[in-house]
């Protein structure tokens, strides 16, 4: 957000002979003395949308593991992540903009995880919360457990921790928001189970080889895509 | 009991004397069905014929008064598969006999209890997913945890755990499908595993006729993460300790590490100080008050969608207990704070600034539940509900093996801490809560005055400590630095959870990780009850049978 970059003396003199003498700045806005005088902004649109994109979000409310009652800690009461401007759970994910992850992904609840993912609407962010949805966590030798949310959905923010602590999830939300504010929306990144509906990228070697392991019907949610090139 | 003996009283008692039971009396009384006898830690085992579980079950079940399947350990040996049957009665369950049934290694087939024990039924699924034994006459042999395409059995010791598995999309087909299956007039209904009122990942199959119940069927394992694998990889002394915290993980952290601890401490002969049972009584209990709470509020939450006045209050108190909790423990949640032989480390200090706070806490506790039971139990909405809803009579919570407050809403006067005493509960003053409506709210109201009752335990805690001898508060035993038992010792060890019985089965092999490690997990079996509460109920009153049932999926699936 970029606008007038006033001298804030001046704005006060504006001020002064917009609102008369005797009125104080007690209810002035830090808004206002931002602008200055002019109840104009000029701004780039796309920079406008951002702005607001970061400034109000909507979670969508999803629990799995132990992470998630830390995450009804940091929506509730004391922590309130609701005056950050991003709160607000929603039940259904067609109404959501963010989705934290906060807990273990094992290979029964992948593929459903990905479902809700994709009846999110774009633009949509994802907050991976915990060890195990960085990297599996503790549980990262279980047989049935996913290495990581990223194995099926891809993630903007991790934040580490087991679980992380409210404060921990505050600060990687702000910094989410403060990311999209800037311009940096989700990055369009090719995942491995997605190679099919990119069907435009160029067919190399590595494309035709990973596409070939993909059935239509099938997902294979434990598959190490790190190696398998 | 009384249904079905005619003379309970004294059926009950065969082989009950004066210093314990008489397994010699126990084994004439099963005949010619036992073939063997092992010696456990915590009791006698009958070995018997894979074709005569039922028969064996069926006469302790009846003639000796054993009504409480506590649960079902099956593991591989190098020979042979064995499944065990751990039973106790509800009545006094430090009265324990175990019943082992050993199968070949070629073919695991043996006879399923599910006639005799109703919780017998999820035990051997698990029992088939897990460790690939079959059972005989079981009415629905499928995997339970894992998916239905899963190769192999992962707790077998030929089990290659990192084996690639494939999981096929179709499995999430569109829920709406196969709605109105056949024609008929019921119409089938997916709730979760993905649903705000599911409490975590578990998927309901309902069968709707209108708006009432005719079936439900829950599908559990979207929150199987391995724990058991886990505690086997791990070294009793250590490595072990932090995954109990993650079962059952609303805060009961405390509790949950001591059916660990008291289980290993048994098994290798560990000595604990007074002075650590005094505050491991203490700690335990502020668990099972922050526990109670978000049930609480969840409860609530399902019965009136309030997301802003209930569920915040119980919060808003949990964030209180969380930060005693935190002073003590250095964490909010995973406390990792008991040690085999005692407790990480002592109360924080200043001592005086600690017990300050903590009374601060337990002083404000008399008037908050008088606010909640204005606004909760006290509240007519909540009391149409939930009185008369849910209703599960003691003798089925009893053949489903539930426990708990569960158990204590049907009546079920049944409290490991009191019954099989443990820590320091024996010299404390307070009583087991039970309630008669076996409701959904008289479970909600257990909950609610254990609370008082936990309150009650860590004021007295705390007397105790304060008037310590400061040199004598020692925090842990003597401890050797790596723990081995003997070779193929067996012990199974439970504590009151939050949840209910909370037991822990290990096995030794003579290094110093257990052979085997199975979870006796209390929501396993309260969750097996739901149909029993639901069928015929409206939809809204499963959700909220499903509520006060507070389980937590973490602690189902492990
Ligand atoms: S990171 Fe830790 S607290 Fe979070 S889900 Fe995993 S085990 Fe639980």
């Amino acid at each position: 957000m970029s606008s007038h970059n006033q001298d804030t003396t001046v704005a006060q003199t504006t001020q002064e002979a917009r609102m008369g003498e005797g009125v104080d700045d007690r209810f002035n806005s830090k808004l206002r003395e931002a602008f200055g005088s002019s109840p104009f902004i000029l701004t780039k649109f796309d920079n406008f949308m951002n702005w607001v994109r970061g400034s109000s979000m909507f979670m969508l409310q999803f629990g799995i593991a132990c992470c998630s009652i830390e995450m009804m800690h940091t929506y509730a009461v004391k922590h309130d992540l609701d005056r950050f401007g991003a709160g607000v759970p929603r039940a259904s994910p067609r109404q959501a903009d963010v989705i934290i992850v906060p807990g273990t992904i094992v290979s029964k609840f992948a593929p459903r995880m990905k479902r809700v993912y994709d009846q999110m609407p774009e633009p949509k962010f994802v907050v991976s919360m915990g060890s195990c949805t960085c990297s599996g966590g503790p549980f990262q030798e279980g047989y049935n457990v996913l290495k990581g949310a990223e194995e099926v959905i891809p993630c903007d923010i991790h934040i580490p921790g087991c679980p992380p602590r409210p404060e921990a999830l505050v600060y990687g939300i702000a910094k989410l928001q403060e990311r999209i504010a800037n311009g940096e929306s989700s990055p369009v990144t090719v995942k491995p189970y997605e190679l099919e509906q990119f069907g435009d990228l160029e067919q190399d070697e590595l494309v035709q080889h990973l596409a070939d392991q993909i059935d239509e019907e099938d997902l294979v949610m434990r598959y190490n895509w790190a190696e398998s090139q | 009991m009384s249904l079905e003996a005619p003379e309970p009283a004294t059926q009950a008692d065969v082989g009950v004397t004066d210093d314990g039971l008489d397994y010699d009396t126990l084994e004439a009384l099963l005949g010619d069905v036992v073939i063997d006898r092992e010696t456990h830690l915590n009791a006698e085992a009958f070995v018997v014929q894979p074709d005569r579980v039922v028969d064996a079950l069926s006469v302790l079940k009846n003639k000796a008064g054993f009504d409480h399947l506590s649960c079902v350990t099956a593991q591989e040996y190098e020979d042979r598969y064995e499944s065990i049957y751990h039973l106790k009665k509800f009545d006094d369950p430090t009265q324990e006999v175990s019943v082992v049934v050993p199968t070949s290694v070629h073919d695991p087939t043996s006879q399923s209890a599910e006639s005799v024990f109703r919780t017998a039924d999820w035990h051997e699924r698990e029992a088939y997913d897990l460790v690939g034994i079959e059972y005989d006459d079981h009415p629905d042999l499928r995997r339970i945890l894992l998916p239905e395409t899963w190769q192999g059995h992962p707790l077998r010791l030929d089990a290659d755990q990192e084996q690639p598995q494939v999981v096929p999309l179709r499995e999430h087909a569109n829920p709406l499908q196969e709605d109105h299956p056949g024609g008929s007039d019921t119409m089938f209904l997916n709730i979760g595993p993905h649903h705000p009122a599911t409490h975590g990942v578990l998927h309901l199959k309902t069968t709707l006729n209108g708006e009432q119940v005719a079936d439900v069927e829950s599908d559990i394992g979207y929150l199987h993460r391995c724990e058991e694998q886990m505690c086997q990889q791990g070294t009793y002394r250590h490595q072990i300790m932090p995954y109990p915290d993650r079962w059952d993980y609303i805060s009961a952290g405390m509790l949950n590490e001591w059916a660990y601890a008291r289980t290993a401490e048994d098994l290798a002969d560990i000595e604990v100080p007074e002075y650590a049972q005094v505050i491991r009584t203490m700690s335990a209990e502020l668990c099972r008050i922050a526990s109670h709470l978000l049930a609480l509020g969840t409860f609530a939450l399902d019965i009136y969608g309030d997301f802003t006045a209930i569920f915040m209050y119980s919060i808003r108190d949990r964030e209180v207990v969380q930060d005693i909790l935190e002073d003590l423990t250095g964490q909010r949640l995973m406390f990792n704070y008991f040690r085999l032989g005692g407790v990480a480390w002592d109360l924080p200090e200043p001592r005086e600034q600690f017990f300050e706070k903590t009374r601060d806490f337990l002083d404000e506790l008399p008037s908050r539940l008088e606010e909640y039971h204005n606004l909760v139990t006290g509240n007519e909405v909540l009391q149409m509900r939930s009185v008369d809803t849910g209703v599960i009579e003691p003798e089925v919570a009893k053949n489903y093996g539930c426990t708990g407050p569960v158990a204590r809403g049907s009546g079920i006067d049944y409290d490991l801490r009191r019954d099989d005493p443990y820590g320091y509960y024996e010299e404390l003053d307070w009583d087991v809560v039970t309630e008669d409506g076996c409701d959904n709210f008289s479970r909600l109201l257990v909950r609610l005055r254990e609370v008082e009752e936990s309150g009650k335990i860590i004021d007295q805690c705390l007397n105790l400590l304060e008037e310590w001898p400061e040199d004598e508060r020692t925090i842990q035993s003597n401890v050797p630095r790596t723990i081995k038992p003997d070779p193929d010792t067996e012990i199974y060890r439970a504590v009151e959870g939050a949840k209910g019985e909370l037991g822990i089965y290990i096995r030794s092999d003579g290094t110093d990780k257990p052979g085997r490690f199975k979870i006796r997990s209390p929501c396993f079996s309260n969750l097996q009850s739901l149909p029993e509460m639901a069928e015929g109920e409206f939809i809204p009153d499963l959700i909220a049978a499903l509520g006060s049932l507070d389980i937590v999926l973490g602690e189902v699936d492990r």
